[in-house]
Protein backbone atom coordinates (compact mmCIF):
# COMPACT_ATOMS: atom_id res chain seq x y z
CA UNK A 1 0.00 0.00 0.00
CA UNK A 2 1.13 3.53 -0.73
CA UNK A 3 2.39 5.36 2.34
CA UNK A 4 -0.53 7.25 3.87
CA UNK A 5 1.35 10.54 3.56
CA UNK A 6 1.70 10.09 -0.21
CA UNK A 7 -2.05 9.90 -0.83
CA UNK A 8 -4.11 12.65 -2.36
CA UNK A 9 -7.14 13.92 -0.46
CA UNK A 10 -9.41 12.10 -2.92
CA UNK A 11 -7.49 8.83 -2.40
CA UNK A 12 -7.51 9.23 1.38
CA UNK A 13 -11.24 9.88 1.30
CA UNK A 14 -11.77 6.68 -0.70
CA UNK A 15 -9.46 4.69 1.60
CA UNK A 16 -11.29 5.89 4.69
CA UNK A 17 -14.68 5.13 3.16
CA UNK A 18 -13.53 1.61 2.24
CA UNK A 19 -12.08 1.10 5.76
CA UNK A 20 -8.61 0.40 4.33
CA UNK A 21 -7.23 2.51 7.18
CA UNK A 22 -8.70 4.59 9.97
CA UNK A 23 -8.69 8.34 10.41
CA UNK A 24 -6.58 7.70 13.49
CA UNK A 25 -3.93 5.85 11.41
CA UNK A 26 -3.97 8.62 8.82
CA UNK A 27 -3.55 11.25 11.53
CA UNK A 28 -0.75 9.31 13.27
CA UNK A 29 1.18 9.01 9.99
CA UNK A 30 0.88 12.77 9.46
CA UNK A 31 1.73 13.71 13.04
CA UNK A 32 4.95 11.72 12.55
CA UNK A 33 5.51 13.39 9.17
CA UNK A 34 5.16 16.84 10.76
CA UNK A 35 7.89 15.83 13.24
CA UNK A 36 10.10 14.52 10.46
CA UNK A 37 10.06 17.78 8.54
CA UNK A 38 10.91 19.96 11.57
CA UNK A 39 14.23 21.04 9.99
CA UNK A 40 12.16 22.96 7.38
CA UNK A 41 10.60 25.19 10.10
CA UNK A 42 7.29 24.89 8.27
CA UNK A 43 5.16 24.68 11.43
CA UNK A 44 5.11 27.31 14.17
CA UNK A 45 2.78 25.27 16.36
CA UNK A 46 2.21 21.53 16.08
CA UNK A 47 -1.12 20.28 17.43
CA UNK A 48 -0.78 16.47 17.60
CA UNK A 49 -3.29 16.10 20.46
CA UNK A 50 -5.90 18.01 18.48
CA UNK A 51 -5.15 15.87 15.44
CA UNK A 52 -5.59 12.57 17.25
CA UNK A 53 -8.70 13.69 19.07
CA UNK A 54 -10.31 15.02 15.89
CA UNK A 55 -9.34 11.82 14.05
CA UNK A 56 -10.98 9.74 16.78
CA UNK A 57 -14.19 11.70 16.31
CA UNK A 58 -13.90 11.21 12.54
CA UNK A 59 -13.61 7.44 12.96
CA UNK A 60 -16.84 7.47 14.97
CA UNK A 61 -18.65 9.49 12.32
CA UNK A 62 -17.26 7.25 9.56
CA UNK A 63 -18.52 4.19 11.42
CA UNK A 64 -21.98 5.74 11.69
CA UNK A 65 -22.02 6.69 8.02
CA UNK A 66 -22.05 10.39 8.88
CA UNK A 67 -18.81 11.39 7.19
CA UNK A 68 -18.39 15.06 6.23
CA UNK A 69 -16.79 16.37 3.05
CA UNK A 70 -13.30 16.27 4.56
CA UNK A 71 -13.83 13.57 7.16
CA UNK A 72 -10.50 12.53 8.68
CA UNK A 73 -8.35 14.58 6.27
CA UNK A 74 -5.24 16.02 8.02
CA UNK A 75 -4.60 19.65 7.09
CA UNK A 76 -2.08 22.38 7.90
CA UNK A 77 -3.38 25.86 8.70
CA UNK A 78 -1.52 29.07 7.94
CA UNK A 79 -0.88 30.80 11.26
CA UNK A 80 -2.95 33.78 10.13
CA UNK A 81 -6.24 31.98 10.83
CA UNK A 82 -7.47 32.36 14.40
CA UNK A 83 -7.90 28.96 16.02
CA UNK A 84 -9.75 28.75 19.29
CA UNK A 85 -7.42 27.91 22.17
CA UNK A 86 -4.40 27.49 19.87
CA UNK A 87 -1.73 30.19 19.73
CA UNK A 88 -2.01 32.37 16.61
CA UNK A 89 1.03 34.51 15.78
CA UNK A 90 0.80 35.91 12.21
CA UNK A 91 4.57 35.18 12.47
CA UNK A 92 4.95 38.45 14.36
CA UNK A 93 6.39 39.29 17.75
CA UNK A 94 3.67 41.84 18.31
CA UNK A 95 0.98 39.22 18.82
CA UNK A 96 3.07 37.73 21.63
CA UNK A 97 1.36 34.66 23.03
CA UNK A 98 -2.05 35.48 21.56
CA UNK A 99 -4.53 32.64 22.05
CA UNK A 100 -7.78 33.38 20.23
CA UNK A 101 -10.98 32.71 22.16
CA UNK A 102 -12.73 32.17 18.81
CA UNK A 103 -12.34 30.23 15.56
CA UNK A 104 -12.09 31.75 12.08
CA UNK A 105 -15.05 30.97 9.83
CA UNK A 106 -12.93 29.15 7.23
CA UNK A 107 -11.31 26.82 9.77
CA UNK A 108 -14.65 26.32 11.53
CA UNK A 109 -16.05 25.24 8.14
CA UNK A 110 -13.18 22.77 7.74
CA UNK A 111 -13.66 21.23 11.19
CA UNK A 112 -17.39 20.99 10.60
CA UNK A 113 -16.60 19.05 7.41
CA UNK A 114 -14.54 16.62 9.53
CA UNK A 115 -10.99 17.82 8.76
CA UNK A 116 -8.16 17.19 11.21
CA UNK A 117 -5.78 19.97 12.32
CA UNK A 118 -2.07 19.11 12.25
CA UNK A 119 -0.80 22.53 13.27
CA UNK A 120 -0.23 26.16 12.36
CA UNK A 121 2.20 26.95 9.60
CA UNK A 122 4.91 29.58 9.27
CA UNK A 123 4.46 32.61 7.00
CA UNK A 124 5.92 36.00 6.23
CA UNK A 125 5.13 38.37 9.10
CA UNK A 126 1.48 39.45 8.70
CA UNK A 127 1.63 37.75 5.26
CA UNK A 128 3.90 40.53 3.96
CA UNK A 129 6.48 38.89 1.77
CA UNK A 130 7.20 36.51 -1.09
CA UNK A 131 9.87 34.31 0.49
CA UNK A 132 8.81 33.53 4.06
CA UNK A 133 12.01 35.37 5.08
CA UNK A 134 10.19 38.04 7.08
CA UNK A 135 8.77 35.64 9.70
CA UNK A 136 9.71 36.61 13.25
CA UNK A 137 10.26 32.89 13.84
CA UNK A 138 12.84 32.36 11.10
CA UNK A 139 12.56 31.41 7.44
CA UNK A 140 10.99 28.26 6.06
CA UNK A 141 13.27 26.06 4.03
CA UNK A 142 11.90 24.61 0.82
CA UNK A 143 11.95 20.82 0.58
CA UNK A 144 13.31 21.30 -2.96
CA UNK A 145 16.99 21.57 -3.94
CA UNK A 146 18.68 22.51 -7.21
CA UNK A 147 20.39 19.57 -8.85
CA UNK A 148 23.97 19.29 -7.57
CA UNK A 149 23.57 22.28 -5.28
CA UNK A 150 22.78 21.94 -1.62
CA UNK A 151 21.97 25.59 -0.91
CA UNK A 152 18.75 26.10 1.03
CA UNK A 153 15.97 27.62 -1.04
CA UNK A 154 12.87 29.60 -0.10
CA UNK A 155 9.43 27.97 -0.50
CA UNK A 156 7.99 31.30 -1.65
CA UNK A 157 5.60 33.32 0.46
CA UNK A 158 3.76 34.41 2.27
CA UNK A 159 2.08 31.00 2.74
CA UNK A 160 5.54 29.36 2.72
CA UNK A 161 5.02 26.98 5.64
CA UNK A 162 1.77 25.70 4.15
CA UNK A 163 3.43 25.17 0.75
CA UNK A 164 6.45 23.37 2.25
CA UNK A 165 4.25 21.15 4.45
CA UNK A 166 2.12 20.01 1.50
CA UNK A 167 5.09 19.56 -0.87
CA UNK A 168 7.07 17.59 1.74
CA UNK A 169 4.09 15.25 2.33
CA UNK A 170 3.49 16.35 5.91
CA UNK A 171 -0.13 17.36 5.23
CA UNK A 172 -2.65 16.27 2.59
CA UNK A 173 -3.58 19.90 2.05
CA UNK A 174 -3.31 23.32 3.62
CA UNK A 175 -5.07 26.63 3.73
CA UNK A 176 -3.32 29.85 2.95
CA UNK A 177 -4.26 33.44 2.23
CA UNK A 178 -3.49 35.41 -0.92
CA UNK A 179 -3.27 39.21 -0.90
CA UNK A 180 -0.91 39.68 -3.86
CA UNK A 181 0.09 36.12 -4.73
CA UNK A 182 0.73 34.58 -1.32
CA UNK A 183 -0.91 31.26 -2.23
CA UNK A 184 -0.13 31.02 -5.95
CA UNK A 185 3.53 32.09 -5.78
CA UNK A 186 4.61 29.62 -3.03
CA UNK A 187 2.45 27.00 -4.77
CA UNK A 188 4.38 27.52 -8.01
CA UNK A 189 7.79 27.62 -6.28
CA UNK A 190 7.01 24.47 -4.27
CA UNK A 191 5.49 22.35 -7.04
CA UNK A 192 1.91 22.25 -5.71
CA UNK A 193 -1.50 23.68 -6.61
CA UNK A 194 -2.36 27.05 -5.08
CA UNK A 195 -5.68 28.78 -5.64
CA UNK A 196 -6.96 32.24 -4.82
CA UNK A 197 -10.74 32.14 -5.08
CA UNK A 198 -12.79 35.16 -6.14
CA UNK A 199 -12.75 37.90 -3.51
CA UNK A 200 -15.79 37.25 -1.34
CA UNK A 201 -15.93 33.48 -1.96
CA UNK A 202 -14.35 32.57 1.39
CA UNK A 203 -14.97 34.46 4.60
CA UNK A 204 -12.18 36.62 5.98
CA UNK A 205 -13.70 36.60 9.47
CA UNK A 206 -11.12 35.51 12.03
CA UNK A 207 -8.22 35.84 9.59
CA UNK A 208 -5.62 38.33 10.82
CA UNK A 209 -6.14 41.25 8.44
CA UNK A 210 -3.41 42.56 6.13
CA UNK A 211 -5.15 44.42 3.27
CA UNK A 212 -8.89 43.92 3.57
CA UNK A 213 -9.89 44.68 -0.04
CA UNK A 214 -7.36 42.14 -1.34
CA UNK A 215 -7.04 39.33 1.25
CA UNK A 216 -8.67 36.04 0.32
CA UNK A 217 -8.26 32.57 1.90
CA UNK A 218 -7.69 29.65 -0.46
CA UNK A 219 -6.62 26.01 -0.75
CA UNK A 220 -3.14 24.55 -1.31
CA UNK A 221 -3.01 20.92 -2.41
CA UNK A 222 -1.10 18.40 -4.51
CA UNK A 223 -3.81 17.96 -7.16
CA UNK A 224 -6.51 20.09 -8.78
CA UNK A 225 -9.17 17.61 -7.64
CA UNK A 226 -8.02 18.04 -4.04
CA UNK A 227 -8.15 21.80 -4.53
CA UNK A 228 -11.78 21.50 -5.67
CA UNK A 229 -12.64 19.34 -2.64
CA UNK A 230 -10.96 21.69 -0.18
CA UNK A 231 -12.43 24.87 -1.70
CA UNK A 232 -15.95 23.51 -1.43
CA UNK A 233 -15.47 22.93 2.29
CA UNK A 234 -13.86 26.34 2.91
CA UNK A 235 -16.19 28.52 0.89
CA UNK A 236 -19.56 29.99 1.67
CA UNK A 237 -21.43 33.07 2.72
CA UNK A 238 -20.71 34.35 6.22
CA UNK A 239 -22.87 37.07 7.76
CA UNK A 240 -19.86 37.99 9.92
CA UNK A 241 -17.90 39.13 6.82
CA UNK A 242 -19.96 41.76 5.01
CA UNK A 243 -17.80 41.28 1.88
CA UNK A 244 -18.47 37.56 1.71
CA UNK A 245 -20.92 36.92 -1.07
CA UNK A 246 -24.29 35.21 -0.58
CA UNK A 247 -24.02 32.75 -3.45
CA UNK A 248 -24.46 29.01 -3.27
CA UNK A 249 -21.22 26.99 -3.26
CA UNK A 250 -21.14 24.56 -6.18
CA UNK A 251 -19.76 21.03 -5.99
CA UNK A 252 -16.48 21.99 -7.65
CA UNK A 253 -15.40 18.40 -8.09
CA UNK A 254 -18.27 17.83 -10.48
CA UNK A 255 -16.89 20.60 -12.66
CA UNK A 256 -13.82 18.46 -13.44
CA UNK A 257 -15.20 16.90 -16.60
CA UNK A 258 -11.92 16.85 -18.49
CA UNK A 259 -13.63 18.59 -21.39
CA UNK A 260 -12.55 22.13 -22.19
CA UNK A 261 -13.15 22.03 -25.93
CA UNK A 262 -14.19 25.37 -27.29
CA UNK A 263 -13.04 27.40 -24.30
CA UNK A 264 -11.51 30.69 -25.38
CA UNK A 265 -8.19 31.29 -23.64
CA UNK A 266 -6.47 34.67 -23.69
CA UNK A 267 -2.71 35.18 -23.80
CA UNK A 268 -1.93 38.69 -22.57
CA UNK A 269 1.01 40.20 -24.41
CA UNK A 270 1.91 42.47 -21.48
CA UNK A 271 2.93 39.44 -19.42
CA UNK A 272 5.93 38.97 -21.72
CA UNK A 273 8.13 41.11 -19.47
CA UNK A 274 11.69 42.26 -20.03
CA UNK A 275 14.31 39.89 -18.74
CA UNK A 276 11.89 36.97 -18.37
CA UNK A 277 13.95 33.77 -18.19
CA UNK A 278 13.82 31.65 -21.37
CA UNK A 279 12.59 28.71 -19.30
CA UNK A 280 9.47 30.63 -18.23
CA UNK A 281 8.83 31.75 -21.80
CA UNK A 282 9.20 28.15 -23.01
CA UNK A 283 6.88 26.83 -20.29
CA UNK A 284 4.24 29.36 -21.24
CA UNK A 285 4.52 28.34 -24.91
CA UNK A 286 4.20 24.72 -23.82
CA UNK A 287 1.08 25.62 -21.82
CA UNK A 288 -0.46 27.28 -24.86
CA UNK A 289 0.24 24.09 -26.81
CA UNK A 290 -1.44 21.92 -24.16
CA UNK A 291 -4.56 24.09 -24.05
CA UNK A 292 -4.76 24.11 -27.84
CA UNK A 293 -4.38 20.32 -27.97
CA UNK A 294 -7.27 20.08 -25.47
CA UNK A 295 -9.49 21.93 -27.94
CA UNK A 296 -9.24 25.50 -26.59
CA UNK A 297 -9.23 28.48 -28.90
CA UNK A 298 -6.26 30.67 -28.09
CA UNK A 299 -6.53 34.44 -28.48
CA UNK A 300 -3.89 37.13 -28.14
CA UNK A 301 -5.25 39.76 -25.78
CA UNK A 302 -4.05 42.97 -24.23
CA UNK A 303 -4.22 44.03 -20.59
CA UNK A 304 -2.63 47.44 -21.16
CA UNK A 305 -2.30 48.55 -17.51
CA UNK A 306 -0.49 45.42 -16.32
CA UNK A 307 2.79 47.18 -15.63
CA UNK A 308 1.06 49.55 -13.23
CA UNK A 309 -0.42 46.79 -11.09
CA UNK A 310 2.59 46.34 -8.79
CA UNK A 311 3.11 50.04 -8.02
CA UNK A 312 -0.66 50.47 -7.46
CA UNK A 313 -0.60 47.45 -5.16
CA UNK A 314 2.31 48.91 -3.18
CA UNK A 315 0.16 51.93 -2.37
CA UNK A 316 -3.18 50.22 -1.75
CA UNK A 317 -1.90 47.25 0.28
CA UNK A 318 0.36 49.26 2.65
CA UNK A 319 -2.39 51.86 3.09
CA UNK A 320 -4.87 49.21 4.19
CA UNK A 321 -2.18 47.50 6.28
CA UNK A 322 -1.29 50.69 8.14
CA UNK A 323 -4.93 51.05 9.06
CA UNK A 324 -5.49 47.38 9.97
CA UNK A 325 -2.31 47.16 12.02
CA UNK A 326 -3.21 50.23 14.09
CA UNK A 327 -4.96 47.82 16.45
CA UNK A 328 -1.63 46.49 17.75
CA UNK A 329 -1.19 49.03 20.48
CA UNK A 330 -0.15 46.99 23.50
CA UNK A 331 -3.46 47.53 25.27
CA UNK A 332 -5.91 44.74 24.44
CA UNK A 333 -3.69 41.83 23.42
CA UNK A 334 -0.20 40.97 22.37
CA UNK A 335 3.09 42.56 23.26
CA UNK A 336 3.35 45.58 25.56
CA UNK A 337 6.58 47.50 26.12
CA UNK A 338 6.33 49.93 29.03
CA UNK A 339 6.66 53.65 28.25
CA UNK A 340 6.70 56.94 30.08
CA UNK A 341 3.22 57.79 28.85
CA UNK A 342 0.54 56.36 26.59
CA UNK A 343 2.07 57.46 23.28
CA UNK A 344 5.53 56.38 24.38
CA UNK A 345 4.11 52.95 25.21
CA UNK A 346 2.44 52.70 21.78
CA UNK A 347 5.65 53.69 20.02
CA UNK A 348 7.92 51.39 21.99
CA UNK A 349 5.51 48.46 21.69
CA UNK A 350 5.13 48.87 17.92
CA UNK A 351 8.84 49.64 17.45
CA UNK A 352 9.77 46.39 19.21
CA UNK A 353 6.93 44.24 17.88
CA UNK A 354 7.03 44.85 14.11
CA UNK A 355 9.77 43.46 11.88
CA UNK A 356 11.54 45.46 9.17
CA UNK A 357 9.19 44.68 6.25
CA UNK A 358 6.03 45.31 8.28
CA UNK A 359 7.46 48.58 9.59
CA UNK A 360 8.37 49.62 6.04
CA UNK A 361 4.85 48.96 4.78
CA UNK A 362 3.09 50.61 7.73
CA UNK A 363 5.24 53.72 7.20
CA UNK A 364 4.53 53.80 3.45
CA UNK A 365 0.83 53.30 4.16
CA UNK A 366 0.80 56.04 6.78
CA UNK A 367 2.52 58.40 4.37
CA UNK A 368 0.22 57.78 1.39
CA UNK A 369 -2.83 58.26 3.59
CA UNK A 370 -1.52 61.40 5.30
CA UNK A 371 -2.97 64.85 4.72
CA UNK A 372 -1.61 66.43 1.56
CA UNK A 373 -0.54 63.11 -0.02
CA UNK A 374 -3.81 61.15 0.05
CA UNK A 375 -5.02 62.29 -3.39
CA UNK A 376 -1.65 62.09 -5.09
CA UNK A 377 -0.92 58.54 -3.95
CA UNK A 378 -3.89 56.67 -2.52
CA UNK A 379 -6.71 58.03 -4.69
CA UNK A 380 -4.49 57.85 -7.77
CA UNK A 381 -3.70 54.19 -7.03
CA UNK A 382 -7.41 53.39 -6.55
CA UNK A 383 -8.12 54.95 -9.94
CA UNK A 384 -5.34 52.95 -11.59
CA UNK A 385 -6.79 49.90 -9.89
CA UNK A 386 -10.11 50.62 -11.60
CA UNK A 387 -8.25 50.74 -14.95
CA UNK A 388 -6.63 47.37 -14.24
CA UNK A 389 -10.00 45.81 -13.41
CA UNK A 390 -11.46 47.34 -16.61
CA UNK A 391 -8.69 45.66 -18.62
CA UNK A 392 -9.86 42.27 -17.38
CA UNK A 393 -13.52 43.15 -17.96
CA UNK A 394 -12.71 44.04 -21.57
CA UNK A 395 -10.71 40.85 -22.04
CA UNK A 396 -13.51 38.65 -20.68
CA UNK A 397 -15.76 39.90 -23.46
CA UNK A 398 -13.74 37.78 -25.86
CA UNK A 399 -12.21 35.05 -23.71
CA UNK A 400 -13.29 32.70 -20.91
CA UNK A 401 -9.93 32.27 -19.23
CA UNK A 402 -6.45 33.77 -19.25
CA UNK A 403 -3.20 31.78 -19.22
CA UNK A 404 0.04 33.29 -17.88
CA UNK A 405 3.19 32.16 -16.09
CA UNK A 406 2.64 32.06 -12.30
CA UNK A 407 5.96 33.67 -11.37
CA UNK A 408 8.82 35.36 -13.21
CA UNK A 409 11.31 32.75 -11.94
CA UNK A 410 11.86 29.65 -9.79
CA UNK A 411 12.67 29.46 -6.06
CA UNK A 412 15.75 31.42 -4.99
CA UNK A 413 18.21 30.82 -2.18
CA UNK A 414 17.45 31.86 1.39
CA UNK A 415 18.94 35.31 1.85
CA UNK A 416 18.83 36.32 -1.83
CA UNK A 417 16.84 39.39 -2.96
CA UNK A 418 16.78 40.72 0.60
CA UNK A 419 18.69 43.95 -0.04
CA UNK A 420 16.25 45.51 -2.47
CA UNK A 421 12.56 45.53 -1.48
CA UNK A 422 11.45 46.24 -5.06
CA UNK A 423 13.36 43.22 -6.42
CA UNK A 424 11.45 41.09 -3.91
CA UNK A 425 8.12 42.72 -4.85
CA UNK A 426 8.68 41.72 -8.52
CA UNK A 427 8.04 38.08 -7.56
CA UNK A 428 4.34 38.89 -7.60
CA UNK A 429 4.21 40.72 -10.93
CA UNK A 430 1.90 38.09 -12.50
CA UNK A 431 -0.31 37.50 -9.47
CA UNK A 432 -0.98 41.00 -8.10
CA UNK A 433 -3.29 42.19 -10.96
CA UNK A 434 -5.63 39.31 -10.12
CA UNK A 435 -6.01 40.45 -6.50
CA UNK A 436 -6.49 44.07 -7.51
CA UNK A 437 -9.38 42.92 -9.72
CA UNK A 438 -10.82 40.43 -7.24
CA UNK A 439 -10.67 37.55 -9.75
CA UNK A 440 -9.98 33.87 -9.08
CA UNK A 441 -6.57 32.48 -10.07
CA UNK A 442 -4.81 29.16 -9.76
CA UNK A 443 -1.20 28.08 -10.18
CA UNK A 444 -0.50 24.62 -11.52
CA UNK A 445 2.94 23.01 -11.43
CA UNK A 446 3.81 22.54 -15.09
CA UNK A 447 7.52 21.95 -15.50
CA UNK A 448 11.04 22.06 -14.11
CA UNK A 449 14.01 24.33 -14.64
CA UNK A 450 17.19 22.79 -16.07
CA UNK A 451 18.43 22.43 -12.49
CA UNK A 452 15.27 20.68 -11.34
CA UNK A 453 13.11 23.33 -9.67
CA UNK A 454 9.33 23.54 -10.16
CA UNK A 455 7.71 26.21 -12.31
CA UNK A 456 4.02 26.99 -12.47
CA UNK A 457 1.46 28.29 -14.92
CA UNK A 458 -1.39 30.50 -13.80
CA UNK A 459 -4.97 30.42 -15.03
CA UNK A 460 -7.17 33.42 -14.29
CA UNK A 461 -10.95 33.10 -14.40
CA UNK A 462 -14.06 35.23 -14.37
CA UNK A 463 -15.37 36.38 -11.00
CA UNK A 464 -17.20 33.52 -9.22
CA UNK A 465 -16.51 31.11 -12.09
CA UNK A 466 -14.18 28.86 -10.14
CA UNK A 467 -15.77 25.89 -11.90
CA UNK A 468 -14.43 26.77 -15.35
CA UNK A 469 -11.10 27.68 -13.76
CA UNK A 470 -10.78 24.32 -11.99
CA UNK A 471 -11.99 22.39 -15.06
CA UNK A 472 -9.25 23.95 -17.17
CA UNK A 473 -6.63 23.59 -14.42
CA UNK A 474 -7.45 19.88 -14.18
CA UNK A 475 -6.86 19.44 -17.92
CA UNK A 476 -3.65 21.49 -17.73
CA UNK A 477 -2.44 19.38 -14.82
CA UNK A 478 -3.00 16.15 -16.75
CA UNK A 479 -1.26 17.52 -19.83
CA UNK A 480 1.74 18.69 -17.81
CA UNK A 481 1.95 15.40 -15.92
CA UNK A 482 4.12 16.96 -13.22
CA UNK A 483 5.55 14.03 -11.25
CA UNK A 484 8.76 15.51 -9.80
CA UNK A 485 9.32 15.06 -6.07
CA UNK A 486 11.16 17.37 -3.70
CA UNK A 487 14.49 16.33 -2.19
CA UNK A 488 13.02 16.11 1.28
CA UNK A 489 9.84 14.21 2.00
CA UNK A 490 8.34 12.76 5.14
CA UNK A 491 7.88 9.01 5.28
CA UNK B 1 9.27 61.94 -3.66
CA UNK B 2 12.54 61.87 -1.73
CA UNK B 3 12.10 61.68 2.03
CA UNK B 4 14.75 62.80 4.50
CA UNK B 5 15.28 61.66 8.08
CA UNK B 6 13.07 64.42 9.46
CA UNK B 7 10.19 63.35 7.24
CA UNK B 8 10.61 59.70 8.24
CA UNK B 9 10.61 60.73 11.89
CA UNK B 10 7.33 62.57 11.34
CA UNK B 11 5.73 59.60 9.53
CA UNK B 12 6.96 57.20 12.24
CA UNK B 13 5.34 59.46 14.83
CA UNK B 14 2.04 59.37 12.92
CA UNK B 15 2.31 55.58 12.74
CA UNK B 16 3.26 55.39 16.44
CA UNK B 17 6.38 53.36 15.75
CA UNK B 18 9.60 54.15 17.60
CA UNK B 19 12.45 54.16 15.08
CA UNK B 20 16.00 54.33 16.47
CA UNK B 21 17.85 57.49 15.35
CA UNK B 22 20.51 55.47 13.49
CA UNK B 23 17.87 53.76 11.33
CA UNK B 24 16.21 56.95 10.11
CA UNK B 25 18.64 57.70 7.27
CA UNK B 26 18.72 54.19 5.76
CA UNK B 27 14.94 53.99 6.11
CA UNK B 28 14.57 57.35 4.36
CA UNK B 29 16.56 55.95 1.44
CA UNK B 30 14.44 52.77 1.24
CA UNK B 31 11.13 54.58 1.48
CA UNK B 32 12.22 57.18 -1.08
CA UNK B 33 13.14 54.35 -3.46
CA UNK B 34 9.66 52.82 -3.11
CA UNK B 35 7.86 56.16 -3.45
CA UNK B 36 9.85 57.10 -6.55
CA UNK B 37 9.01 53.70 -8.03
CA UNK B 38 5.25 54.03 -7.38
CA UNK B 39 5.21 57.49 -8.92
CA UNK B 40 5.20 55.86 -12.37
CA UNK B 41 1.43 55.76 -11.81
CA UNK B 42 1.43 59.44 -12.78
CA UNK B 43 1.81 58.27 -16.38
CA UNK B 44 -1.64 56.63 -16.34
CA UNK B 45 -4.51 58.71 -17.67
CA UNK B 46 -7.19 58.45 -15.00
CA UNK B 47 -9.30 61.39 -16.05
CA UNK B 48 -12.95 60.65 -15.27
CA UNK B 49 -12.14 57.36 -13.52
CA UNK B 50 -13.85 56.70 -10.20
CA UNK B 51 -11.45 55.38 -7.56
CA UNK B 52 -12.15 51.71 -6.97
CA UNK B 53 -13.23 50.90 -3.44
CA UNK B 54 -14.61 47.40 -3.82
CA UNK B 55 -13.90 44.59 -6.23
CA UNK B 56 -17.30 42.96 -5.92
CA UNK B 57 -20.36 44.92 -6.84
CA UNK B 58 -22.46 44.26 -3.78
CA UNK B 59 -24.57 46.51 -1.65
CA UNK B 60 -23.49 46.07 1.92
CA UNK B 61 -26.16 44.08 3.69
CA UNK B 62 -28.24 45.56 6.49
CA UNK B 63 -28.96 43.64 9.66
CA UNK B 64 -30.94 44.07 12.83
CA UNK B 65 -29.22 46.45 15.22
CA UNK B 66 -29.19 43.85 17.94
CA UNK B 67 -26.58 42.51 20.35
CA UNK B 68 -25.42 39.14 19.02
CA UNK B 69 -22.40 38.54 21.21
CA UNK B 70 -21.00 39.52 24.56
CA UNK B 71 -21.18 38.72 28.22
CA UNK B 72 -17.72 37.17 28.11
CA UNK B 73 -15.44 39.68 29.88
CA UNK B 74 -12.94 37.00 30.84
CA UNK B 75 -12.50 35.96 27.21
CA UNK B 76 -12.20 39.57 26.13
CA UNK B 77 -9.47 40.19 28.68
CA UNK B 78 -7.75 36.81 28.35
CA UNK B 79 -5.01 38.15 26.08
CA UNK B 80 -4.64 41.61 27.62
CA UNK B 81 -1.06 42.41 28.69
CA UNK B 82 -2.01 44.01 32.01
CA UNK B 83 -5.71 43.66 32.80
CA UNK B 84 -6.94 44.87 36.16
CA UNK B 85 -10.31 44.34 37.87
CA UNK B 86 -12.12 43.56 34.63
CA UNK B 87 -10.55 46.39 32.62
CA UNK B 88 -7.81 46.98 30.08
CA UNK B 89 -5.20 49.31 31.50
CA UNK B 90 -3.05 52.05 29.97
CA UNK B 91 -0.41 54.35 31.47
CA UNK B 92 -1.90 57.36 33.26
CA UNK B 93 -3.19 59.91 30.72
CA UNK B 94 -4.55 62.64 33.03
CA UNK B 95 -2.87 64.08 36.09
Amino acid sequence: MTALTQLTIAEARAGLAARKFSARELAEAHVKAVEQIRPLNAFLTETPQHALKMAGASDKRLAKGEAGLLEGIPLAIKDLFCTEGVRTTAASNILGNFIPPYESTVTANLWRAGAVMLGKTNLDEFAMGSSNMTSAFGPVESPWRRKGDNRKLVPGGSSGGSAAAVAARAALGAVGTDTGGSIRQPGALSGIIGMKPTYGRCSRWGVVAFASSLDQPGPMTRTVRDCAILLRAMAGHDPKDSTSVPRPVPDYERALTGDIRGLRVGIPKEYRIDGMPAEIEALWRQGIGWMKAAGCRMRDISLPHTKYALPAYYIVAPAEASSNLARYDGVRYGLRVAGENLIDMYEKTRGAGFGAEVRRRVLIGTYVLSAGYYDAYYIKAQKVRARIAEDFEQAYREVDLILTPATPGPAFAIGEKMDDPIAMYLNDVFTVPVNLSGLPGISVPAGLTADGLPLGLQLIGRAFDEETLLRAADVLERAAGFKAMPAMMAG
Amino acid sequence: MALDSTAVKRIARLARIAVPEAELAPLAKELSGILTWVEQLDAVDTAGVEPMTSVVAVTLPMREDAVTDGGVPDEVLANAPEPARGFFTVPKVVE
